[in-house]
């Protein structure tokens, strides 16, 4: 593993000892299968005691552990070799940290949008640690808009610490780059499910956020802004981010009851970079199973739906009632 | 001249302190009375102060034209959200010392005759930060536009979303913004004008999918602060980076526009496209 969390130490010490002993076992030719299965017990227990109990700023760095699966792993295993990369956005350049095309998930063809991190130092720079520029989004704003005129939907893979801050970024218009993202989207007349699989990170995860449908896996997380960034601005101290990551309420269990996300898709215990195939299995059959429905309405149903859905985000009172959701 | 200022040389006037302010420009001394007459300019060097809200209306409307929608509408807390303070007591405190209920006020009014829906945002109500409270305003104000099919003007000022209310604040860039959708489908005219400074969650929103981007002269705008982006790259930023002229010659907005000349370009604007 590339990436140890200090939580999660005790659960890889006994993973080690276990290995130990499997190697004894097998060299010394000893029966040791009670040791050995004792030991696989407890690892199990251990990790179900640690990862049910994470404390949000741990669950942050589940979120962005350097093995956790990425866009383009998701689409491997769901799509195969159907899968065709469509770059650039026609007007300064492509930008490898989204990643836009077409591909299969079982009979039903769908445009692909994601944020793409790296799982290595080199990638993750190639990739700029997922933090598109304007042209990413303007990239992704066109294949949305093929997606459209060729009546396919889209499928959004959410993963990103945010949109680039620099200075060719506010050159090109960052800004205007989401502003615009974000409002054609709500307006494209195909179904959209999004699927934030790793960090939503503010206006830059927002941006490709407008789906009918949008779900989290549960180690996920979805946020205004970085536990970091909060803690600097509101604390005055980048040390506090354990706490600002508490009082963001960033969690998927914090957003489902908020009723920004549609569901949670559950991870295998110890995080989804520990069984890839198990998190592409559930979003593969989401798919399967709302993209029928969704495909069926007519697209001025969809968009209204669409738009009382984001219509009714909010929480403020007005005197002469008490309070609004 | 007291024996201060003639040791120092500074040309502080013999006045009590809270009765004047210094140009962030210049530094000329500016007489808080005669601010408002002077519409906030430097009578020095006419640097563009920051224009509280009702000056900012008065400047934009025809006199005593301006009808205040939802005013009573207040901030929740839905996160119970306490960093060194708790949400609702600086809600409380920036409600005293701004005397508005939130960081935008909305409202109908006549600009030259002519009936707008016009939404001035507040950078002195918690630096203007857009909460559910600021996205409700707007987005209503919109839906009205499209009702009543009127023009809408929004003045923004604001350091972005505000990160008290969470998830929840980032959604009213998504509210916002697929409102201005509805108005383009309408055929109706929505001038966003740009004032110092707009960044963050608005700039990404719905003050940068203007028909027209108007700017004040010198007004900071971008999607992220200039602290952040020096942290992030290490490197000092250009003069005049993410200023108005700097967005205007790399094309995000279509004028710089003095103070004086806002109402008469917004006027002749509409005439033209209405």
């Amino acid at each position: 593993m590339s990436q140890e969390f200090e939580f999660e130490k005790p659960i890889i010490e006994l993973e080690k000892r276990l290995s130990d002993l499997r190697s004894l076992s097998e060299e010394g030719n000893i029966d040791l299968s009670r040791e050995i299965s004792a030991i696989a017990e407890k690892i199990e227990a251990m990790k179900s005691d640690i990862f049910h109990s994470l404390e949000p700023w741990q669950v942050a760095q589940v979120a962005r552990h350097l093995d956790r699966p990425s866009t383009l792993d998701y689409v491997k295993l769901l799509c195969g070799d159907s899968f065709v990369e469509l770059k650039g956005d026609r007007l300064f350049a492509d930008d490898p940290a989204m990643i836009c095309g077409f591909g299969r998930f079982g009979s039903i063809a769908t445009a692909i949008i994601g944020h793409q991190k790296g799982h290595d130092t080199e990638e993750n720079i190639y990739r700029n640690f997922g933090m598109p520029h304007p042209e990413g989004y303007r990239k992704s704003r066109r294949v949305m808009h093929l997606a459209e005129k060729f009546r396919k939907p889209i499928i959004v893979f959410i993963d990103t610490p945010g949109a680039f801050p620099g200075i060719g970024a506010e050159e090109r218009g960052q800004s205007e780059a989401i502003a615009r993202s974000i409002m054609e989207m709500s307006r494209m007349r195909v179904p959209i499910l999004c699927f934030i699989i790793g960090e939503g990170g503010s206006g830059g995860a927002l941006a490709v956020g407008i789906g009918d449908r949008v779900y989290m896996l549960e180690h996920a997380i979805y946020s205004v802004i970085s536990a970091e960034g909060c803690a600097a601005i509101l604390w005055k101290d980048g040390a506090k981010a354990r706490d600002a990551a508490a009082a963001l309420k960033f969690r998927s269990t914090d957003l489902l009851e908020a009723g920004i996300i549609d569901a949670i898709l559950p991870e295998p215990l110890g995080g989804a970079h520990r069984n890839a195939e198990f998190v592409a299995n559930a979003i593969g059959d989401i798919i399967q199973k709302e993209l029928p429905s969704l495909m069926a309405l007519p697209a001025d149903l969809l968009l209204k739906k669409r738009y009382e859905k984001f219509r009714a985000m909010g929480k403020f009172k007005l005197e002469q009632d008490s309070e609004h959701a | 001249m007291s024996w201060f200022s003639r040791l120092t040389g500074s040309k502080k006037p013999d006045i009590p302190s809270d009765l004047w302010k210094k140009c962030p420009n210049c530094g000329e001394v500016l007489i808080n009375k005669d601010l408002p007459r002077n519409l906030f300019l430097c009578s020095k060097c006419d640097h563009h102060l920051r224009m509280p809200i009702w000056d900012r209306i008065a400047l934009l409307t025809d006199d005593n034209s301006f009808v205040e929608f939802d005013s009573d509408m207040e901030s929740q807390d839905p996160l119970n959200f306490i960093d060194s303070a708790a949400y609702p007591d600086r809600i409380k405190k920036a409600v005293e010392s701004t005397d508005s209920f939130e960081a935008v006020t909305v409202g109908e009014a006549r600009l030259e005759g002519r009936e707008i829906m016009l939404g001035v945002m507040n950078f002195d109500f918690m630096g203007g930060s857009m909460g559910s409270v600021v996205g409700e305003k707007l987005t209503r104000l919109m839906e009205r536009a499209i009702e009543r099919r009127m023009p809408t003007v929004i003045v923004s000022a604001s350091g972005g979303a505000r990160m008290q209310e969470g998830i929840y604040s980032l959604m009213q860039m998504a509210k916002t913004s697929q409102a201005v959708a509805l108005l383009n489908e309408a055929g109706l005219p929505y001038v966003s004008l740009l004032t110092d400074p707009t960044t963050g969650g608005v700039s990404a929103s719905f003050a940068m999918l203007g028909d027209v981007h108007i700017a004040e002269p010198e007004a900071l705008i971008g999607f992220a602060g200039p602290r952040v982006i020096e942290q992030t790259i290490r490197q000092k930023l250009p003069e005049g980076f993410q200023r108005s002229d700097f967005l205007l010659s790399h094309g995000h907005i279509d004028m710089v526009i003095h103070r004086r000349q806002l109402k008469p370009t917004l006027s002749k604007l509409f005439s033209l496209l209405l």
